[in-house]
């Protein structure tokens, strides 16, 4: 396979300008979206190339999302940009009551094939209100799937699917990845909803992540090599469907498990993972599932208090070493 | 209404010292003093100091992410602001609010506020409160001609409405929401005549006239404080810089830009009523700005010495009992 270097931003446009030129009904809808082709440029070229396909709004997320869901139940297939996932708040109600329940509510008539596409996370010095990682309320309304994809081949397979698919996406982007670059194949491809992917392997821990933590839990692996520590580290790309498996087979052969995400700690994913080795795998570990999210409150401005907050290199670290220094 | 020769005097200060407040963050920004993000107002100062100068003191202001001007012309300190701006443990927020979110509750600037449109529930209920409690207070909700698109301020406009509650929303017309141009985006034309769909007064000022804002939303305080509810009053005005330090601005023209600084500067625009009228000379004004700088470069200087908060002051701040 040839690849080329692109950047998420990059791979997310060129995800959407092939769904769009195979498939009419695919367009795009939400906020400042022509003028800059996004406010983060993530969507490079399309509204040049399909004018009446990338649809400005005004300031009315709540009805962004509900026409969203009108247009995906009568032959459409809207991908919604929410602008900051933080603004999520403001149409939860067409999200969780409506959206996601309206196939099952309605006994499997309709169809919802909907992408919400979000850009999320700190790290930016962009302050509370816009720099959380919510995918913990997603997940945690049944009739959504929830993407969480970090590099840039990643988010390109996962959009096509994500946009294929007949059910409501929430698909995520890290603000900080969007210029992170990486290989992408030159020819098509499509990269299933519901399967993780072992970033680097290793035989003494297990790092399960996504989004921008896969690249600190790489980094950290790093680091940790050379004290001779094999960790290994597995992206979910998405939470929902969860990808066990992966996460099976690699506990059973390192014994031992850390999860990390962004997100705040308390109700985070992370409780849920660790929750489902311990009724699942408990046999295999050698010591407790542990857990690293950001601090319990609200992201702040200040650089060191932000970084105080949201989890570092340095912090997987140290737990990967007392982890394996219980045993 | 009457406004004595200090007091227009003393209103085109505050325009100035919003103005240098603003020009400085910009060049501080620029030079990666400020993290983050920062949106200025520059432009649209006769709005926000001639609406707060017939507030009293103890009279509620809900502020936007475009809030500097709001917060300066209700008396708030340039020093502990920059200080906030800088992320230092002495800024009105200890750090934790950043630009977008700056507040002085002893000044009854219930907040700037990251969302749009998230003001207009708050001064619903601080109307609600005043009621309840039984005082002459009011409050006053500013917002960006995109802000009026959100549900919540249909919610808000309505419920203020039947309840006749002592609130005015003040519009800040700037013709854009981000990239975005009123004429694309607002059904109607323009925020005030929505008024009359909740049967309360809707007025459109010249927003970079200083003294009819003034005069204008003068009438709304009358009213709000008797008791005879809310009204919407639009200040049209005009957005110099880009909607961050950083807009690249491919939706509007550089003459447009110059075209609204050459002609409606409301700095400008007053000066020459003021010195027209002999209430100010140019020695005068020239001693005005001189004092207006010195005292930014003073609240620079402290706010850039001031501490940066210990990491671990993250964890104080979120419960009154933890
Ligand atoms: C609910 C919500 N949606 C979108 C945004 C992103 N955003 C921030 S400011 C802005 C434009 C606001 O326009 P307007 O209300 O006219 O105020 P102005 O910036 O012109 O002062 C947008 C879209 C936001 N902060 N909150
Ligand atoms: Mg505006």
């Amino acid at each position: 396979m040839t690849h080329r270097i692109m950047s998420c931003s990059e791979a997310l446009a060129e995800a959407l300008l092939e769904e769009m030129e195979r498939d009419d009904s695919v367009f795009i809808i939400g906020e400042d979206i022509r003028a800059h082709d996004g406010i983060f440029g993530q969507f490079r070229g399309l509204p040049k190339r399909f004018p009446a396909r990338v649809i400005d709004t005004p300031i009315s997320e709540t009805c962004i999302v509900g026409a969203g869901l009108g247009a995906a139940l009568t032959g459409m297939r809207p991908l919604v940009d929410m602008h900051f996932a933080d603004f999520f708040t403001t149409a939860m109600d067409e999200i969780v009551n409506q959206t996601a329940k309206i196939r099952y509510m309605f006994g499997g008539q309709a169809k919802v094939p909907m992408v919400i596409w979000a850009p999320d996370g700190g790290g930016l010095r962009a302050g509370a209100h816009h720099s959380q990682s919510l995918e913990s309320w997603f997940v945690h309304t049944p009739g959504l799937k929830v993407v969480v994809p970090s590099e840039p081949a990643d988010v390109k397979g996962l959009m096509k699917s994500a946009i294929r698919d007949d059910d409501p996406v929430i698909f995520f982007q890290h603000k900080k990845l969007f210029a992170q670059t990486g290989h992408v194949p030159q020819e098509e491809y499509l990269i299933p909803i519901g399967k993780g992917e072992i970033k680097r392997e290793g035989a003494h821990i297990t790092l399960i992540t996504y989004s921008r933590m896969t690249y600190l839990c790489l980094e950290a692996a790093d680091l940790l090599a050379q004290e001779d520590i094999e960790a290994e580290v597995i992206d979910l790309r998405t939470l929902k469907p969860l990808d066990f498996d992966i996460i099976s087979r690699s506990v059973k052969k390192t014994y031992n498990a850390l999860v990390v995400h962004e997100a705040c700690l308390t109700g985070g994913f992370g409780a849920e993972i660790a929750a489902r080795i311990g009724e699942e795998l408990f046999d295999y570990l050698d010591a407790p599932v542990a857990r690293i999210g950001a601090k319990d409150v609200p992201v702040p401005f200040s650089p060191v208090m932000e970084d105080f907050v949201l989890p570092q290199v340095a912090d997987i670290v140290e737990s990967v070493r007392k982890i394996l220094n219980r045993q | 209404m009457k406004t004595s020769k200090k007091e227009k005097l003393s209103l085109l200060e505050k325009m100035l010292m919003v103005r240098a407040f603003e020009e400085k963050a910009g060049e501080l920004f620029q030079q990666n003093l400020i993290p983050g993000f920062i949106h200025l107002s520059i432009g649209e100062e006769a709005s926000s100091v001639g609406t707060c100068s017939v507030l009293r003191p103890d009279d509620y202001v809900a502020s936007t992410h475009r809030g500097h001007g709001h917060l300066i012309a209700k008396g708030a300190d340039p020093q502990l602001m920059f200080a906030e701006l800088f992320g230092k443990a002495t800024g009105y927020c200890k750090g934790k609010g950043g630009s977008m979110h700056i507040a002085d509750f002893s000044l009854g600037i219930l907040g700037a506020n990251g969302v749009v449109g998230g003001g207009f529930p708050i001064i619903v209920g601080a109307g609600l409160s005043i009621k309840l409690r039984n005082t002459d207070q009011i409050g006053v909700v500013f917002f960006g001609d995109g802000a009026a698109n959100r549900g919540t301020f249909h919610e808000a406009a309505n419920m203020a409405a039947i309840w006749k509650l002592p609130v005015i929303f003040v519009c800040e017309n700037n013709l854009y929401a981000s990239t975005t141009p009123v004429a694309y985006s607002l059904a109607g034309g323009s925020v005030a005549a929505r008024a009359s769909a909740y049967g309360i007064p809707g007025h459109i000022t010249d927003g970079n006239d200083i003294l009819e804002v003034r005069k204008i939303v003068a009438r709304a305080v009358k009213r709000a404080r008797e008791g005879k509810g809310p009204s919407i009053v639009e200040n049209r005005t005009y957005r110099y810089r880009g909607h961050f330090e950083g807009d690249p601005q491919k939706y509007r023209s550089k003459q447009e830009v110059e075209s609204f600084r050459k002609k409606h500067d409301p700095i400008e625009k007053f000066k020459r009523i003021l010195k027209k009228e002999g209430t100010l000379s140019d020695r005068r004004y020239e001693d005005m700005r001189e004092k207006v700088a010195l005292k930014i470069e003073e609240a620079v200087r402290s706010a850039q010495e001031a501490p940066l908060p210990d990491p671990e002051e993250a964890l104080d701040d979120l419960f009154v009992n933890p």
